[in-house]
């Protein structure tokens, strides 16, 4: 790898160069803007704890769903033609694009209580208004296309000659994906799993519309962090910080895992 | 190549800098004036009314919430007027001498219960929001409306539990107008810009926790803007803000 | 009849025709696109014919109305690559078909364990398969698709991807492996007709155009084809020590992986690529030496055939010009004894 010629002109390093600074200078502005001597006392407060620890609990709920629904719908997409199939794949990946406060009323009609299901919903004696649960539909509602968009490109890549090998050997279709087809694209559902969790966390718009904000049963990090600029700007840096962190650890975890499966 | 593109960046600056010199002819002066959100339909009204008055000069009307726009002064935005929800935001700022002129209270906004349309809960006073199977949704204690719905309890000792806690005015409204909560408490003035997706429950308490709206010409204001001030704290404006429900603030 | 099948793809312009006996080894051959890779797809299951029907021992495959899916088929198939499962050691990949018809784990390891032994790969058990050479990976590959107990085995072009000095050592643990099996080989290779199987189906633009036991076809091509695999050079005689005796008085040296029984009947094969051609008689290296007149030079593109009476030789155009190669040239033919194969006929 080093001294090879790139074959790069220097002027587009140069523009890659300030591209990068764009993104990384709002960054340290964040680190620079951070009132140290209260840092502790602001992200250890209750509500702040209470909004981490929601946060925490309601992305790795939806992770799961996403991993529970996604994976199928990946296998479907990758692995099977049907008709209509393109419009399919891009309505399912709308939410990629959807702001999501659009998908926030999208849900809000619905599951709300005047919505498509909800009232069905609510028959069964289900009311998710304004409860834990609605913030885990919210944020599944937007992270599900990042695990399915990153493993339908891993099954694609891995394409279906083991598959076909394993069935020739006698292995039943259930057989074939639970013994060689999960366990090849392994690396690529937990790096998808891994965006779906960053982007679960950094959920707001659609939580906003949808779920409500109450401390401990809605309001989630970054809905904390919006409420606390009103009035303590620097507990919202503060804040801000911390889920920075905690989406750099997630990165840096998904990129080793990417690492991790190279030849 | 290179003096092909320079001249070409060059056309570009004296295009946009003659278009900036035609538009600049009619009105030669600029006033910039930062208000809150609620106050979008009366100032955008008394704003033409300004400029009808001082030939030349076109107001610039800056909304947004209270704490942004003091965050936004902060940050040395070229406010000239500064029109606050809230006393506790102009008190903040006036503090940090950022300020030209002493604050003026010129209006006042009360709560009131938005409901479904039509009432479909039959909800009349505070105290029928405090019933269990009543969803509330309320301001969080953070901002204006969400302080002064905790002022109202306090007043009356009826205490409510609220399902959600809404950064603004708007998301309480959205609840409320898609049927996700029953009811929630908004300001007066909001409830009549939403009229046609919610109703309005007045209840007595309200006048006794009324929010006061500060206005002030800020640090680079000069004296147009305190005319303008005085449009609003005067006759003419105090007519338009009652039309939009607000009320007028006692000595 | 062990397998009987038709079909045809008017898509993929195929229409076939095929039928095999109990314990008998039939090699596809033909040109690139002709429809074998193809055939064995539909076989196995993986391609749906539009028309057509197969059964194998009496089993329906497919027909206008049912279809087996692969894995109800009994018929494994063997790539050019050897597609061992990256994620499994050797020992659970030859493991992967008696698990999948229902084997215990011990049980399957064991069988696993007795194919390895089988295509001597018994050492590589532990391995994964990153770790191995593409020889020892395509050896694995066949006690694999063996220990699945197929009813038929289908191999597609298995020893292409593999290098020369490989080739003939896994070509002879196929020979004994297939020895009895149904089985279908696909190949380019007329060592591998000549060795591997009973019988030839030369397959051109999706039909079958020749079909008749190894030796027949491959001495009386009917196909242009056919006439232009007869090129190998194939040599009769008696087995000897460390080689073969022909009929025309010719000693042979060959390198077997077995013993053969010396003064029985067989053939050596070798390729015409492995040929060099002298113009003075090479020394040293112990090669089979021998002194022949050129017949015929037949020229296409950067390589030029050399063709000897029975023998032929296939080298660069450059070369042959620097020999100065002409009809009626005496020469001399060399060629190691690694390259040459003896099998009793």
């Amino acid at each position: 790898m080093s001294g090879s010629y790139s074959g790069i002109p220097r002027w587009v390093l140069a523009v890659a160069a300030a591209g990068a600074l764009f993104l990384l200078v709002p960054l340290a502005a964040i680190v620079l803007r951070v009132d140290w001597t209260r840092f502790g006392a602001l992200v250890s407060s209750e509500p702040s704890r209470a909004a981490l620890l929601l946060s925490l609990q309601t992305s790795g709920t939806s992770t799961a769903l996403c991993v529970l629904f996604g994976v199928p719908m990946a296998f479907a997409l990758a692995r099977t033609r049907f008709r209509g199939q393109r419009v399919v794949r891009a309505l399912v990946l709308l939410p990629l694009v959807l702001p999501p406060v659009v998908g926030g009323i999208a849900l809000l009609y619905t599951f709300g209580r005047q919505g498509l299901l909800g009232e069905s919903l609510r028959i069964l004696g289900v009311d998710i208004a304004f409860s834990t649960a609605a913030v885990v539909l919210a944020q599944t509602f937007v992270a599900l296309p990042f695990l399915v968009l990153s493993l339908e490109g891993a099954l694609r890549t891995a394409g279906t000659r083991y598959e076909a090998v394993a069935a020739t050997l006698g292995a039943r279709p259930t057989t074939v994906l639970r013994r060689v087809s999960l366990p090849l694209v392994g690396p690529g559902i937990v790096s998808g799993a891994v965006l779906s969790f960053a982007r679960a966390l950094g959920e707001f718009g659609a939580t906003l519309t949808f779920a409500g904000s109450l401390q401990g049963v809605t309001r989630t990090l970054p809905l904390e962090i919006y409420l606390q600029r009103e009035t303590d700007p620097d507990a919202a840096v503060a804040l801000s910080l911390v889920l920075v962190a905690v989406a750099v650890l997630v990165v840096a975890l998904a990129h080793r895992i990417h690492e991790g499966t190279g030849p | 190549m290179m003096r092909r593109a320079r001249q070409a960046a060059g056309a570009v600056v004296v295009l946009s800098l003659s278009a900036c010199g035609s538009g600049g002819q009619a009105r030669e002066t600029t006033l910039n004036v930062y208000a809150a959100s609620s106050l979008q339909v009366p100032f955008e009204e008394i704003a033409e009314e300004f400029e009808a008055a001082h030939s030349g000069v076109d107001v610039q009307l800056n909304f947004a919430g209270s704490s942004d726009l003091a965050a936004q002064i902060r940050a040395g935005a070229p406010a000239e007027v500064f029109a606050s929800a809230n006393k506790a935001t102009m008190e903040q700022i006036a503090a940090e001498q950022l300020l030209a002129s002493e604050p003026r209270p010129f209006a006042t906004n009360v709560l009131t219960i938005a409901v479904a349309e039509g009432n479909p809960l039959g909800i009349e006073s505070l105290a029928s929001l405090a019933e269990p199977t009543v969803s509330v949704v309320l301001c969080a204690p953070q901002v204006p409306c969400g302080s002064a719905a905790g002022d109202v309890q306090e007043l009356t000792g009826v205490s409510l539990t609220p399902v959600s806690e809404e950064s603004s005015v708007t998301d309480v409204l959205g609840k409320v107008s898609s049927g996700q909560a029953d009811a929630g408490l908004v300001y007066v003035t909001d409830a009549a810009a939403a009229a046609g997706s919610v109703d309005s429950v007045p209840f007595d308490a309200a006048a006794q926790a009324a929010n006061v709206y500060p206005i002030a010409v800020t640090g680079t204001g000069g004296d147009l803007a305190a005319d303008f001030v005085d449009l609003v704290t005067g006759v003419q404006g105090q007519r338009v803000l009652a039309a939009h429900g607000f009320g007028k603030p006692g000595r | 009849m062990n397998l009987v099948a038709s079909a045809k793809i008017p898509t993929r312009n195929i229409d076939l025709r095929l039928s095999l006996s109990a314990g008998e080894t039939v090699a596809v051959m033909g040109p690139n696109g002709a429809g074998k890779s193809t055939l064995l797809a539909v076989l196995a299951g993986l391609i749906r014919p539009d028309h057509g029907s197969a059964s194998l021992n009496g089993k329906t495959l497919y027909d206008d109305g049912a279809w087996l899916p692969p894995h109800a088929r009994g018929i494994a198939l063997l790539a050019q690559d050897a597609l061992l499962f990256p994620h499994l050691s050797v020992l659970e990949n030859v493991a992967f078909g008696p698990r999948s018809a229902g084997a215990s784990r011990s049980a399957a390891r064991q069988a696993a364990n007795r194919w390895l032994q089988e295509v001597d790969a018994a050492d590589l058990a532990g391995h994964r398969p990153s770790r191995l050479s593409g020889g020892q990976a395509q050896r694995v590959a066949v006690a694999r698709a063996l220990a699945a107990e197929p009813a038929l085995l289908l191999l597609d072009e298995p020893l292409a991807a593999l290098d020369i000095s490989v080739a003939p050592v896994l070509r002879r643990t196929l020979r004994r492996v297939l020895e009895g099996r149904s089985a279908i080989i696909v190949t380019h290779d007329v060592v591998d007709a000549l060795l591997l199987a009973d019988r030839v189906v030369i397959i051109d633009g999706g039909r079958i155009v020749e079909d008749g036991p190894t030796r027949s076809v491959l001495e009386r091509p009917r196909s242009r084809f056919a006439a232009g695999l007869a090129g190998v050079n194939l040599l009769t005689g008696t087995t000897a020590a460390g080689g073969l005796h022909t009929s025309t008085g010719l000693q042979l040296a060959a390198l077997t992986e077995e013993d053969l029984p010396p003064g029985k009947d067989a053939a050596a094969v070798f390729s015409p690529r492995a040929v060099a051609v002298h113009r003075l008689r090479p020394t040293g290296s112990p090669r089979n030496v021998f002194s022949v007149t050129v017949t015929d030079l037949e020229q296409h593109g950067p390589r030029t055939t050399v063709r000897a009476g029975h023998l032929s030789a296939e080298i660069t155009t450059a070369s042959a010009a620097d020999l100065d190669l002409l009809p009626g040239t005496g020469m001399y033919f060399s060629v190691k004894s690694a390259e040459v194969t003896v099998y009793l006929l």
